[in-house]
């Protein structure tokens, strides 16, 4: 006599738990996706620095004295999340306002340098493929840094307002892995626009 | 496996204080009628316009991709049918250049956009979650976010036929031609902005089908035991995930050299030309990949049901199957064959490109074989089914010809080159497709398709589809270019031309037939009861059409065919459909363990909800405003994306997402 099986549980969690549930897997469809994308852009600098003649790189020795801090201040930001995420899984809101809320700052301050950054260019979108893929590329970061500030800025709101749990906190998990994702690939783009000119590639 | 095995939840006992993250699923049986009077009332969508906006059931969402996607068949088929006319002569002018170059952009813009990829969006969409036992998709909203924004890009894109502005550089829009200098109307701005905005509503769908496939199963479903149409749709779908990017950014990139000086593809600006046939082929290699693995799913589940056995060598083809989306990400460069890339670059894209019939080929024997070694039945969707393998192989074998440099630069822009893609897209697509119709119809509408008029159906497209393209293989190798309006008389294409006008509209007269079939049956068609076809899989063990929860209670599944395992004998253990978990304490479903299917997590699923159709029509405004230069538009457009993001996204306590707040009288643990 065949034997039917029947799945009984004795226990299941229910809904998201910590950060594990479904959201956060949705949560890395959309990083693997928005890589890609990050990924495309790089791959058309570095196809445009090969099939230019040298002289392609507009400026052949970029300017490290704002980037290179602004990139270790992203980078700071990263941890200040983390510290905040951690104070929401450890029960303590002093931890998570106060890391949440200077992640939102150091990004708001990446932010406002990197516009400055741009303003000090001497040349525009307009002046070459260079110059068009450097401001779309720094663009399409300088897009997702704000949609990251919107998240951390949610969150603390949230946070605030007593919504979280060390169990329940799949969301801040969320936001804080999509912010760590916005630098991580900062740092993608600061070695191609920044760092490989030094090395000669595209000069 | 034993039973064990399964049941096991991997959590251990949980302490009281933590009560409400946890609990013990109730077990119950299918037919208990006063759980499947709550599952109703828990499940339903209101009637009305508010729930037909609001509805977030897979199933509804699904008919709608489907029934959507066969509008656009049918217009791609009567824009096709007015070029046949076009070059039924020599000399003729029906149609002027000008018109001629806009509809066949739009027909291939038509057919590749919307309708190849979102009919099988449709169908997958539909029956995901009952092949895999379960109650929604993993992302409800998300997945009527997929399709309204389907349908709008579908509308934004035809803003520009309708008006005369169509795309008119083919459906791979090459610069420099496609750039303002040469190209000055709207045309290639509808069409830029029109699929940037299509391909959120691709990514949507790609992470959707993704994670449901990963998370969303009956216990026991391990990945050893999923459909090949899941593979097929999983594979199709991790492809689109990472290579829609580069097709939206192509046309992002396009946008702002048309309309803010940059200068991406301007070779005066140091651009290139070729960094658009890059960023679009690696798009669009894999996509073609991505059109047709889940149809040649449909096959691999649809031949077997017919053949009355399991498909022969399942691991082989759920593994070709990924093989062939692998090797298809290396093979874009073979459109370029003809562009002047360097002889190493050549021979590495020329052999990626013939190895990767291999896997192919494994699909093909494995079908063969069934058939061999079955009983087939031959109803309507088993022809379908079985001509699709002869189809297959007559493109797969000229794809494999211009797999070769020296052949491809012969055949580059010719003929031959638009009776592969054919082959190809209609043999791969469309005849499966069809014939999943067949096969599925009644369980969707709970009515067969009349069989009689689906022998002429198929018949009659069959022998037209051949009549129609594969003359058009000898045009090409007699060196008729693709993509001209009309020929001289004297260059000897004239009677060919003729016979594949006259091919393409019996074709046309076929799959009229079909749409009738479809039309007639839905009303009128024989009831079908569940499982009309003795099928083996999930979907045929619940009533046609499915109540709104998909299972009464959550299966169990202890095989490849859950109701084949009588006959088959194949195993002591039974999978149970019949009693299982009633997951009845709100609108739940079930997560397991992505691999072995193992019970991890009970999900607290969405309600009906406008978010997703007032995000689509936010974004749409917000498209429009772009292409219109209307920015004050587009601001309109951006706030309400984001004031629907918001609502979207605000924690819920239905969902689980935050904590109840304490004055509801349950404190932290």
């Amino acid at each position: 006599m065949a034997e039917r099986i029947v799945s009984r549980p004795d226990s299941l969690q229910i809904g998201p738990v910590r950060g594990r549930g479904i959201g956060w897997n949705g949560m890395v469809m959309l990083i693997a996706s928005e890589a890609a994308l990050f990924g495309y852009l790089l791959f058309s600098y570095y196809f445009l620095a090969v099939s230019n003649p040298a002289g392609w790189v507009i400026e052949s020795r970029p300017s490290l004295t704002l980037a290179l801090p602004n990139t270790l201040l992203l980078l700071a930001s990263s941890v200040a999340a983390w510290w905040g995420d951690d104070g929401v899984r450890k029960d303590r809101p002093g931890q998570a306002l106060g890391g949440l809320g200077l992640a939102f700052v150091m990004g708001l301050a990446f932010a406002v340098v990197q516009v400055f950054e741009w303003k000090a260019k001497t040349f525009g979108p307009d002046a070459s493929s260079y110059a068009s893929l450097y401001f779309l590329t720094t663009g399409f970061h300088m897009a997702h840094v704000v949609v990251g500030l919107v998240i951390l800025a949610s969150l603390w709101l949230w946070v605030g307002r007593g919504f979280f749990s060390p169990l329940r906190s799949l969301p801040v998990s969320n936001g804080v892995v999509y912010w760590h994702f916005v630098d991580a690939v900062w740092l993608a783009v600061f070695a191609t626009y920044y760092l490989t000119p030094y090395l000669g590639l595209g000069r | 496996m034993s039973p064990a095995d399964i049941a096991l939840p991997g959590e251990g006992p949980v302490p009281d204080t933590e009560t409400r993250l946890a609990r013990r699923p109730r077990i119950a049986q299918a037919d208990d009628p006063a759980l499947l009077r709550k599952l109703e009332k828990t499940w339903e969508t209101k009637p009305g316009l508010y729930g037909w906006l609001a509805t977030v059931d897979h199933k509804e969402i699904g008919k709608r991709y489907i029934v959507t996607a066969f509008v656009m068949l049918a217009v791609g088929g009567l824009e096709a049918a007015l070029m046949r006319l076009q070059l039924a002569g020599p000399n003729r002018h029906l149609l002027t250049p000008e018109q001629y170059n806009e509809l066949f952009s739009t027909h291939g813009m038509t057919m590749i956009f919307l309708y190849a990829l979102p009919v099988l969006s449709g169908f997958s969409n539909y029956f995901f979650p009952l092949w895999l036992g379960a109650r929604d998709m993993a992302f409800p909203r998300m997945n009527a976010l997929s399709y309204w924004i389907y349908l709008l890009a579908a509308a934004f894109l035809y803003a520009g036929p309708l008006t005369g502005a169509g795309p008119n550089d083919g459906w791979f829009n090459y610069v420099p031609y496609a750039e303002r200098a040469y190209n000055p109307g709207i045309n290639q701005d509808i069409y830029s902005l029109g699929l940037v905005f299509l391909g959120i509503s691709t990514s949507v769908g790609a992470a959707n089908f993704l994670v449901t496939a990963a998370k969303c199963r009956a216990p026991g479903m391990s990945i050893n035991r999923l459909p090949i149409m899941v593979w097929g749709t999983v594979t199709a779908n991790a492809a689109n995930l990472v290579v829609v990017p580069a097709v939206s950014l192509a046309f992002f990139l396009l946008w702002l050299d048309r309309n803010f000086g940059t200068s991406f593809f301007d070779v005066a600006g140091g651009g290139q030309p070729l960094l658009w046939q890059h960023l679009f082929w690696l798009f669009g290699h894999p996509w073609v990949y991505a059109i047709v693995l889940p149809a040649m799913g449909m096959v691999s589940d649809g031949l077997p049901t017919f053949s009355r056995t399991p498909l022969a060598a399942y691991t082989l083809v759920a593994l070709s199957t990924v093989a062939t989306m692998l090797i298809g990400f290396g093979v874009w460069v073979h459109h370029m064959f003809a562009t002047g890339l360097p002889g190493l670059g050549l021979a590495f894209f020329s052999g990626a490109s013939i190895i990767i019939t291999i896997p192919s080929a494994v699909a093909v024997f494995a079908w063969l074989a069934t058939i061999w070694l079955g009983r087939p039945v031959y109803t309507t969707a088993f022809l379908f089914f079985a001509s699709m393998i002869l189809l297959f192989v007559i493109g797969g074998v000229s794809g494999f010809m211009t797999a070769s440099v020296p052949v491809d630069w012969q055949l580059t822009d010719t003929y031959f080159i638009v009776a592969h893609i054919h082959y190809v897209l209609i043999g791969i697509n469309v005849f499966p497709v069809c014939g999943a119709t067949y096969m599925w119809f009644p369980k969707i509408t709970g009515r067969l398709m009349d069989e009689r008029l689906g022998r002429w159906n198929f018949w009659i497209m069959f022998i037209g589809f051949n009549i129609a393209f594969l003359p058009m293989h000898l045009l090409g190798l007699f060196g008729m270019p693709r993509r001209v309006y009309t020929y001289g008389a004297g260059m000897g294409f004239s009677t060919l031309n003729l016979i594949v006008t006259l091919g393409s509209y019996l074709f046309a007269i076929g799959v009229a037939l079909f749409f009738w079939n479809v039309f007639k049956s839905w009303r009128h068609g024989e009831k079908a009861g569940p499982d009309p076809w003795q099928g083996p899989t999930l979907e045929w063990a619940i009533p046609s059409p499915p109540p709104p929860y998909n299972f009464a209670v959550i299966p169990t599944v202890a095989s490849r065919h859950p109701l084949w395992e009588d006959d088959l004998g194949e195993d002591e253990h039974r999978s149970s459909i019949e009693e299982g978990m009633a997951l009845d304490q709100g609108k739940e479903a079930l997560a397991v363990s992505i691999l072995d299917a193992e019970p991890e997590r009970i999900l607290k699923m969405p309600e009906d909800t406008l978010a997703p159709f007032s995000l689509a029509v936010a974004a749409a405004v917000l498209f429009v405003g772009l292409l219109l230069h209307l920015w004050w538009l587009a601001g309109l457009g951006a706030v309400g994306t984001v004031l629907a993001l918001a609502a979207w996204n605000w924690p819920r306590r239905k969902l689980l997402e935050r904590e109840p707040a304490p004055h509801e009288g349950i404190g932290h643990g």
